[in-house]
C-alpha cells in the first residue's frame, strides 16, 4: 500500500514536471477568476451572451469562427439563447448556398444548421484587408495558445506605448503578452465599445473577460459535461477502488502474507 | 507450460478441450503459478494491457468519424469534439491514453532494470518488451500527426527528415516515405494507415511476450527462482487478479483526472492551429514521451551520428541482457547497482527535461553529458559492475528467507523498505 502511494506521488510529479515544461518560457499573465475552472466549473450564462456580443460587434468583423454553428447558440452548456433568438441571430447573415434547380448560386439568410458566416472568402482575402497578417480564426484559439484564456484575456489588456529604444513599423503595435511583444491588430478593446443590454457596465476588463468566456466555450462547448461527468466518474472509480480495496484484503488474509 | 494436466468435467468440456484447448489455457492463466511476494510494480503489466485494449476501442471509434485527407483532417477532429456524441469524451481518452500508456510502459521497464528481470532465462520476454516499446513509439508519434495541426505537420517533417542523414539513399528514402516531396496528404493517408495497424501488432507480440513470460514464471522482488507451485507462490487467479483490478483502478483515477480536468494539458497548443507549410513553429518539440530521445538526437552535432545515437539508445536496452554480467538478478542485494540505477533514473529525467528545451547553451551542454552518460551506463558501468559488486549474500526461498549471519539481515530490512 505504502508502496503505492509511492507510485502515485511518481505519477504525479513527473505529470506535474511534463506540463511545467510545456507551460514555460512566459511572462506572468494576467490572471482573473474565470468560473469555467475547477472541479464543478461552468460558463457563465450572462458572461457567454455578452461575450458573444463582444465578438459579433468587435471581432467578427476580421476573425472567422468556422467550426461553430448558430445552432450551437442555444443549445446546453453554451450561451443558452432561447431557440427563436439563435434563429433570429443566423437569420441576420447571409450565406450564398446553392446551385439551385437553374443551375444558379443564391444569396439566402443563414440557418440554425449553418456554420458561423466568415468576415471574408478566403485566406488570402483576409491577409490584404490585414496587412499581410491573417486574423486567426477564433473556433480553438483558446486552446491554440500555451496560456490559454490567461493569454488571450491579458494579450486583450495589454496594449501599451513600446519602451523607448523599441521603433514599430506601420501598423504594428506593442502588447506587452504577446510573443515577441509585436501584434499587428490595434487595440480592439475601448471602455464602453458596445453597449451590454443586461446593464453590465462594458469596461475594457469586461468585455476582455466576456469574450474570453466566450472563446472557452467555442473552443471547449462541452466543458460543463465534461466536468459533470467526470466528478461522477471519478467518485465512481473511487468507490469501486474502495471496495476492491477491501475485497483483496479479504482474499489476500488467506495467506498470511501482506499485500 | 503447465504442471499437471487439465480434464474438463464436462463430456462436451472434454470433446471440446480435445481438439482446440483452449478450457486449458484458461485453466493455465487461472491457476498460473505467481510469486506471491510481488509489489505493485508489477501491477503495471496488467495496466498496459488496458491501455493498448483502451486505445484500440477508442482508435476505432475515432477512425469512423476521422477523414485522413490534408484538407479535412482537421476539421474532422474538431467535428469529433463539437458534434459527434461523446466524441470529446473518446478523442481526449485516447490522446491522454497515449500518455498513461508510455506512463506505465516506462514504469514497467524501469521495474524490469531495478529487479534484472531482463536476465536468464527471461531475455526473449524483454526483447519482445524493446520491439513493443518501438512499435508504441512509431503508434504514437504516427496519431500525433493525424489531426494534422502545427505540431502534427512540423513533428513528422522533423522525424521523416531524419532519415536523408543516411548516405546516398537517404534522400530517396525520405521522398518514398512522404509520397512526394514534402509532407502533404499521401504522408497522412499512410501514418493512418499504419497507426491502424500497429497496435494490432502490438497486440499480437503482447500476447507472445505474456506466454514467454509463463515459460520461466514471474521473476520477484527477491530476484531468486521460485519452485512452482509452492509455498512461494499463489494462483494467479484470485490473489494477483483482485491486486491488478485494484492497483487499474488507482491508474484510471489518475487517467480520469487527466481526461476530465485538464485533457489538453499534455498535448501542445500549437496543435489546435491547422497544419500550415509555410508557417514554422517558434520551438518543434514532440510529445513528452519522446524527449529523452529527442534530446540524444539533438546533442549530437552530426545529424546522421545523432540518429544513430538515438537509435542505439534503444536497441542498447535489448542487449541488456548480457551487457548486464551480474548473476544477480535484483538491485535489493546489488549495493552498487542499486546507487547506478537511481542515477540513470535522473539521467533518463534530465534528458526528458533538456529535450523539450531549445538545444543550445548550457541546455545543449547538459543534454551532452547526459548523453554520455546514458552510453556510459550501459556499455561500461553495467559489464564491469558485473565483476567488482559484492553482492548481498541471496535468501534460499521467499518464504524461508532467513539463512542466519549479519548481511543477510540488512538485506531483508532493506527488501522490507522496497515494498
Amino acid at each position: 500500500m505504502k508502496n503505492y502511494f509511492k507510485i502515485t506521488y511518481l505519477i504525479i510529479l513527473i505529470l506535474a514536471g511534463t506540463s511545467q515544461v510545456n507551460t514555460a518560457e512566459k511572462v506572468d499573465l494576467l490572471k482573473t477568476d474565470w468560473s469555467f475552472k475547477g472541479l464543478f466549473g461552468k460558463f457563465d450564462r450572462g458572461s457567454l451572451q455578452r461575450g458573444y456580443q463582444v465578438y459579433t460587434e468587435v471581432c467578427s468583423s476580421c476573425h472567422s469562427m468556422k467550426y461553430v454553428s448558430y445552432r450551437n447558440l442555444f443549445e446546453p452548456g453554451g450561451p443558452e439563447f432561447s431557440e427563436d433568438q439563435a434563429k433570429a441571430i443566423a437569420a441576420s447573415f447571409e450565406v450564398t448556398d446553392g446551385p439551385n434547380n437553374d443551375g444558379e448560386m443564391f444569396v439566402r439568410p443563414a440557418k440554425l444548421s449553418d456554420k458561423f458566416v466568415m468576415p471574408f472568402e478566403n485566406v488570402k482575402a483576409a491577409q490584404v484587408a490585414n496587412g499581410g497578417a491573417y486574423p486567426p480564426d477564433m473556433s480553438v484559439l483558446a486552446k491554440a495558445r500555451s496560456g490559454g484564456v490567461d493569454y488571450i484575456y491579458s494579450v486583450l489588456l495589454g496594449y501599451e506605448d513600446p519602451p523607448s529604444g523599441v521603433t514599430l513599423d506601420d501598423g504594428v503595435y506593442y502588447n506587452k503578452y504577446m510573443y515577441g511583444n509585436n501584434i499587428k491588430m490595434s487595440e480592439p478593446l475601448s471602455d464602453g465599445l458596445v453597449e451590454y443590454s443586461d446593464g453590465t457596465v462594458a469596461s475594457k476588463e469586461q468585455m476582455a473577460k466576456d469574450v474570453t468566456t466566450f472563446l472557452m466555450w467555442t473552443a471547449e462547448p462541452h466543458l460543463e459535461s465534461r466536468h459533470r461527468m467526470g466528478f461522477k466518474a471519478i467518485l465512481y472509480l473511487i468507490i469501486l477502488t474502495i471496495l476492491v480495496y477491501f475485497s483483496m484484503k479479504r482474499i489476500w488474509s488467506r495467506i498470511e502474507s501482506e499485500v | 507450460m503447465s504442471d499437471h494436466e487439465y480434464v474438463p468435467k464436462s463430456k462436451f468440456g472434454k470433446w471440446f478441450n480435445d481438439r482446440l484447448p483452449l478450457l486449458s489455457l484458461a485453466s493455465h492463466l487461472t491457476d498460473y503459478p505467481t510469486p506471491k511476494n510481488l509489489n505493485y510494480w508489477w501491477t503495471f503489466g496488467g495496466i498496459l494491457t488496458f491501455c493498448l485494449i483502451t486505445q484500440i476501442v477508442t482508435g476505432l471509434t475515432l477512425a469512423m468519424h476521422y477523414i485522413a485527407h490534408a484538407d479535412l483532417a482537421f476539421e474532422s477532429v474538431e467535428h469529433i469534439m463539437r458534434d459527434v456524441n461523446y466524441g470529446w469524451l473518446i478523442r481526449y481518452i485516447h490522446a491522454n491514453g497515449a500518455s498513461m500508456f508510455f506512463l506505465a510502459v516506462y514504469i514497467h521497464i524501469f521495474r524490469s532494470l531495478f529487479y534484472g528481470s531482463y536476465k536468464s532465462p527471461r531475455e526473449i520476454i524483454w526483447i519482445i518488451g524493446i520491439i513493443i516499446y518501438l512499435l508504441m513509439m512509431a503508434a504514437a508519434f504516427m496519431g500525433y500527426v493525424l489531426p494534422w495541426g502545427q505540431m502534427s505537420f512540423w513533428g513528422a517533417t522533423v522525424i521523416t527528415n531524419l532519415f536523408s542523414a543516411i548516405p546516398l539513399i537517404g534522400e530517396g528514402i525520405v521522398n518514398w516515405l512522404w509520397g512526394g516531396y514534402s509532407v502533404d496528404n499521401p504522408t497522412l493517408t499512410r501514418f493512418f494507415t499504419l497507426h491502424y495497424l500497429i497496435p494490432f501488432l502490438i497486440l499480437g507480440l503482447v500476447v507472445l511476450h505474456i506466454w514467454a513470460l509463463h515459460i520461466p514464471g514471474n521473476n520477484n522482488p527477491i530476484g531468486i527462482d521460485v519452485k512452482k507451485p509452492s509455498k512461494d507462490t499463489v494462483p494467479f487467479h484470485p490473489y494477483i487478479v483482485i491486486k491488478d483490478a485494484f492497483a487499474l483502478l488507482m491508474f484510471t483515477i489518475v487517467f480520469a483526472f487527466f481526461v476530465f480536468y485538464s485533457p489538453n494539458v499534455l498535448g501542445h497548443a500549437d496543435n489546435y492551429i491547422e497544419a500550415n507549410p509555410m508557417v514554422t513553429p517558434a520551438h518543434i518539440v514532440p510529445e513528452w514521451y519522446l524527449l529523452p530521445f529527442y534530446a540524444i538526437l539533438r546533442s549530437v552535432p552530426d545529424k546522421l551520428m545523432g540518429v544513430v545515437a538515438m537509435l542505439s539508445a534503444i536497441l542498447i536496452l535489448a542487449a541488456l541482457p548480457w551487457l548486464d554480467t551480474s548473476k544477480i538478478r535484483s538491485a535489493v542485494f546489488r549495493p552498487l547497482y542499486k546507487q547506478f540505477y537511481w542515477i540513470l533514473l535522473i539521467d533518463v529525467l534530465v534528458l526528458g527535461y533538456v529535450g523539450a528545451m531549445p538545444a543550445e547553451g548550457l541546455y545543449l551542454l547538459i543534454a551532452r553529458v547526459a548523453t554520455a552518460y546514458y552510453f556510459i551506463h550501459f556499455l561500461i558501468i553495467l559489464p564491469v559492475l558485473g565483476f567488482k559488486e559484492k553482492t548481498i549474500p541471496l535468501p534460499f526461498s521467499i518464504t524461508e528467507p532467513v539463512l542466519g549471519g549479519a548481511p543477510m539481515a540488512s538485506a531483508l530490512k532493506k527488501k522490507e523498505n522496497l515494498n
